[in-house]
């Protein structure tokens, strides 16, 4: 019963690893530049929403709140490049990383002054209520974590494998200078690329601030989710999502069942381990690639 | 110039002192052509001549620093290439540069990313597979999993899909084996014959392109250095002793102004 029941409340935490790190992917495998500020994107989504649905705040409908934070992320998202990053065109890899983490430190910062660093929690209709199977009780926000995970899924891929759009996704990421040859606008696809992931952090944010409580550095498990981004082997989608429920679902566990202090340090064991055994990831695409 | 009178149709594309450079090095210099509807014109020249430098410029994804571009009547120099693309020129790059892991189908329909009539569309990949039917045949393969003949076939289709009126194809032939470049040049001659696209020809292998081309460019160090109808090109004895290999033992002194570049195969 005690397995099953911090299973679950694992899976739902890697649910939020997962969406994070699927942000990190997104905007690597489009643009070749890693967002550090992803964790704060996720931050900030959720501190948006808060601010939309809390009673000490707006107090608006919660189901007004969500889609409408989910927007401002991703609007958020395709100004930070369509304004900053795009002008840093051709600089080094490293003056883009250090203006996402810089980038966060000001999302951070932003979030302390606008809603104070005092934790808070989403206030949703389905606040505190649960359910139990045969002794095993599931918080209707963890089932609602994972339901809404295997939605965005299945829509991300049915988006990048039918539609005309995420087609030039995925081929702007492939092959830069042929998608500008066939005439896809790689600049504005890669913008759209930062507001989708911009869209799913705040989803993200949403489910996390929803089951606990959130506060302006939360941003900071971003690195966990780069960790489950790195598991996943950095170039795949799955993978990624893979790497979330994997780090996830061992950390409850590992603080469960093994000497204290192991499950802080499980995520990056783990990517350790899979770094040595499987240097590309888990999901690792170079073999498909050289062919 | 010469006996350029006969059959003169409007120029589609006229290319005035262009000048274009990679950071401090400068690539093409001064390079002024024009492309006539309906033509197959080739520009030949030795490795790093800057034939494909010529073909980035002019489909946008390089900004020259000088000169211009006009394309039907339009200046189209520093667009951006989706820009381009649109205004009925495609760029066929060297190498093919496809994208590897999506499907070939997929490859095809991205080359309609400017394309939004479905019927259309549809009907330009029947157009397509009609002359590669063996891209047909492995649609849903992996495009990175083609041979290199059939990755060429499939940089030309996709390339098609957008229905240009000009298509800049940069060498064609490399790496394709005699048989398979005389395949790829019957192709080239069809489309520029049955769907009328004009075509803008960058080769190093002079011969192939002479014997489809309409008229001839040379390039050297970013210069044209040489113009002139196919045949004459063709007949000529700089031309041929320098890009076609012909051995013309008895006129060593004769030859002037060409450096000693053999460089190509
Ligand atoms: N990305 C680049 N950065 C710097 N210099 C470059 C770059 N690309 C090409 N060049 C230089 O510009 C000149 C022209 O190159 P370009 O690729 O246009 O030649 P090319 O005629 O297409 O040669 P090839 O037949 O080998 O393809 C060469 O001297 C080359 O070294
Ligand atoms: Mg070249």
């Amino acid at each position: 019963m005690d397995f099953i029941q911090l299973l679950a409340s694992g899976l739902a935490n890697g649910c939020v690893y997962g969406l994070i790190a699927l942000g990190f992917v997104l905007i690597y495998k489009a643009t070749e530049a890693v967002n550090f500020a992803q964790g704060d994107f996720m931050m900030l989504g959720a501190f948006i929403c808060v601010g939309f649905a809390n009673e000490d705040f707006l107090g608006w409908s919660f189901w007004t709140a969500v889609p409408l934070s989910i927007f401002f992320m991703s609007v958020f998202g395709y100004l930070f490049n369509w304004g900053v990053l795009r002008h840093m065109f051709g600089r080094s890899q490293t003056a883009i990383v250090i203006l996402t983490i810089a980038l966060g430190f000001i999302l951070r910062f932003a979030a302390g002054t606008i809603w104070s660093h005092e934790p808070v929690s989403l206030e949703t209709p389905y606040a505190g209520k649960d359910v139990s199977f045969g002794g095993v009780v599931l918080g209707i926000d963890e089932i609602l974590g994972v339901i809404v995970t295997i939605i965005l899924t299945i829509s991300l891929f049915i988006f990048f494998s039918k539609t005309k759009l995420g087609l030039a996704m995925q081929a702007a990421s492939q092959n830069q200078l042929a998608a500008y040859y066939m005439g896809i606008p790689v600049k504005r696809i890669q913008s759209m690329v930062w507001g989708l992931s911009g869209a799913v952090a705040a989803v993200a944010g949403i489910l996390f601030a929803s089951k606990g409580a959130i506060d302006p550095s939360a941003g900071l498990l971003g690195i966990k989710a780069f960790a489950a981004a790195a598991i996943g082997g950095f170039g795949s989608l799955p993978g990624a999502l893979l790497g979330g429920l994997i780090i996830g679902i061992v950390e409850p566990l590992s603080s469960r069942y093994a000497p204290p202090g192991v499950s802080q340090i499980a995520p990056y064991a783990i990517l350790l381990v899979v770094l040595i055994f499987r240097p590309g990831g888990i999901f690792s695409q170079t073999q498909k690639k050289k062919v | 110039m010469s006996n350029q009178s006969k059959n003169k149709t409007e120029v589609i594309l006229k290319i005035d002192n262009l000048e274009s450079y990679y950071g401090p090095i400068v690539a093409i210099r001064g390079v002024s052509l024009e492309v006539r509807e309906g033509q197959i014109v080739t520009v030949l020249g030795a490795n790093g001549a800057g034939k494909t430098t010529l073909l980035k410029t002019i489909s946008g994804v390089m900004d020259p620093e000088k000169g211009t571009i006009s394309f039907l009547g339009n200046q189209i120099q520093g667009q951006e290439p989706d820009r381009v693309v649109r205004s009925g020129i495609v760029h066929v790059p060297e190498g093919r540069e496809i994208f590897p892991i999506l499907s070939v189908a997929e490859n095809i329909e991205l080359g309609a990313y400017t394309k939004s009539d479905k019927a259309s569309i549809a009907a330009d990949l029947e157009m397509v597979y009609s002359y590669f039917p063996i891209l047909k045949e492995r649609r849903s393969q992996a495009a990175g999993t083609l041979s290199g003949g059939q990755q060429q076939m499939l940089a030309i289709g996709r390339g098609l899909m957008s229905r240009p009126k000009l298509m800049l194809l940069d060498e064609p032939s490399l790496g394709l084996s005699p048989l398979l470049t005389q395949e790829i040049f019957e192709i080239i001659r069809r489309l520029n014959q049955e769907q009328k696209v004009t075509m803008m020809l960058v080769e190093q292998n002079a011969k192939v392109a002479l014997n489809a081309a309409d008229y001839g460019y040379v390039m050297e160090l970013g210069r044209i250095v040489m113009e002139d109808e196919a045949e004459t090109l063709n007949n000529s004895k700089d031309v041929q002793e320098f890009y076609l290999g012909v051995n013309q033992e008895e006129n060593q002194r004769g030859q002037k102004r060409w450096k000693q570049r053999k460089t190509w195969r």
